[in-house]
């Protein structure tokens, strides 16, 4: 069980992150709990969806479909992801002002929800569809209900209680700064999440290395502990990239940074409803 | 990439009430796919690799010591003659691919310095370990 519930935690932890960083970043918005819930139902679906076609993923575009497909679904978030910050760089400060004046969390017009329910739904996707096929592998292993059942639930009671840690932590920003810390979290997500559609690529042969290892940090910080994890998944820390991550991550990171600064000036895209 | 265009698209038609924020935003995301495009556009041809074969059996790996030449590409094919699907991980190497039950997948590593580099199946962490010797 312990076996089970160790995978299924790694998993859910990296998705429950990223879920916590996006309701975080959604604080004020009414109906936002329904946006995320129906982002994780159709992640989940979806990952099923994914597990049930792992060997047609596999086989698709001579074989290296994983990881054009990983590489896609991750390019897609780091739009997505991109699209909320830049729009938050422009209305964040005034819905943060009304925050802090009023005292009740208003909404300052329409909030691109839509992004980051895509957001949400593919992080469950991805991590997801690993655990419906270790636990198609366990249970044709032979593993016992009550193993599967009990190290799922443990699994996924341990990343969500992590999650939510995140998110307790996150609500102690003091509000002026609040979405100022949520943007940038969300800039480093997306460069994060571009850095690892990177390394899918060369894994693929698809993109040059442009280096294999350009350091190697898993002295000080493994990718396998459980620090090492929670910030790949939160920032993309990784112990050994290859040089081409690192490029993808600085393009993705200053080019949203540089998004945020032309576009989120003050008085610009002050909402018509205002 | 298509289909990530295909998405700009799709934002593009639900923010038409904000055209000119719009407009700024979307000139943005053109800017990031064209870098990514670039990026990939500028992939070289391989000039030189080493296939090396590796089977999954019984959840283990044979073989479990694998050498393999330093400084060189090194197409890892890995094949999976289980039942159930494996996930071949490797922190060292920096890999992750899952493996088909009865399936077989292509994993490029390298160029690797001289070392010893571990690898798993994620899927049998207690049986399925082997290392790849690079010299």
């Amino acid at each position: 069980m312990a076996g089970i519930a160790v995978l299924v935690f790694r998993e859910v932890l990296e998705a429950a992150l990223i879920v916590s960083v996006v309701f975080a970043a959604t604080r004020g918005v009414p109906g936002r709990a329904r946006w995320i819930g129906a982002g994780i139902i159709v992640g989940v679906l979806g990952a099923v969806g994914v597990a049930l076609s792992a060997e047609l993923i596999a086989n698709a575009a001579a074989g290296m479909g994983q990881e054009l497909f990983n590489a896609t679904v991750l390019f897609a978030a780091v739009v997505m992801i991109a699209w909320h910050a830049i729009w938050m760089a422009t209305h964040g400060r005034q819905l943060a002002m009304q925050m802090q004046t009023i005292g009740s969390e208003v909404s300052v017009g329409q909030r691109p929800l839509a992004a980051l329910l895509v957001v949400v739904a593919l992080a469950v996707l991805r991590e997801g569809s690993e655990i419906v096929l270790f636990l198609f592998a366990q249970t044709a292993g032979g593993s016992g209900v009550v193993d599967v059942a009990g190290g799922m639930a443990l699994g996924i009671a341990g990343g969500c209680a992590t999650g939510l840690a995140l998110y307790l932590g996150l609500l102690r920003i003091p509000i002026r700064h609040f979405f100022t810390a949520t943007n940038w979290l969300l800039l480093l997500l997306a460069a994060g999440m571009a850095s690892q559609a990177a390394r899918f690529l060369v894994q693929a042969d698809l993109l040059p290395s442009l280096g294999p290892r350009l350091w190697d940090t898993s002295m000080v910080l493994s990718d396998r502990s459980l620090l090492g994890q929670t910030l790949h998944a939160l920032i993309g820390y990784d112990a050994h990239p290859a040089g081409v991550q690192v490029l993808f991550y600085i393009v993705t990171g200053v080019l949203i940074a540089i998004g945020m600064r032309v576009w989120g000036k003050p008085g610009r895209g002050v909402p018509r409803t205002a | 990439m298509r289909i990530i265009t295909i998405t700009i698209i799709a934002i593009k038609h639900k923010n038409l009430e904000n055209p000119v924020q719009f407009t700024a935003v979307s000139r943005s995301l053109a800017g990031l796919m064209f870098a990514f495009g670039l990026l990939l556009g500028a992939t070289p041809v391989v000039a030189q690799e080493t296939e090396v074969r590796i089977a999954i059996r019984d959840h283990k790996f044979e073989p479990a010591e694998v050498n393999v030449p330093a400084g060189q590409k090194i197409k890892l094919v890995i094949e999976n003659q289980d039942a159930t699907a494996e996930e071949f991980e490797s922190y060292e190497l920096n890999r992750e691919k899952v493996v088909p039950p009865k399936g077989t997948v292509s994993v490029f590593v390298g160029p690797l310095k001289p070392g010893r580099y571990p690898f798993f199946g994620d899927f049998h962490k207690d049986s399925a370990k082997g290392v790849l010797i690079a010299r």
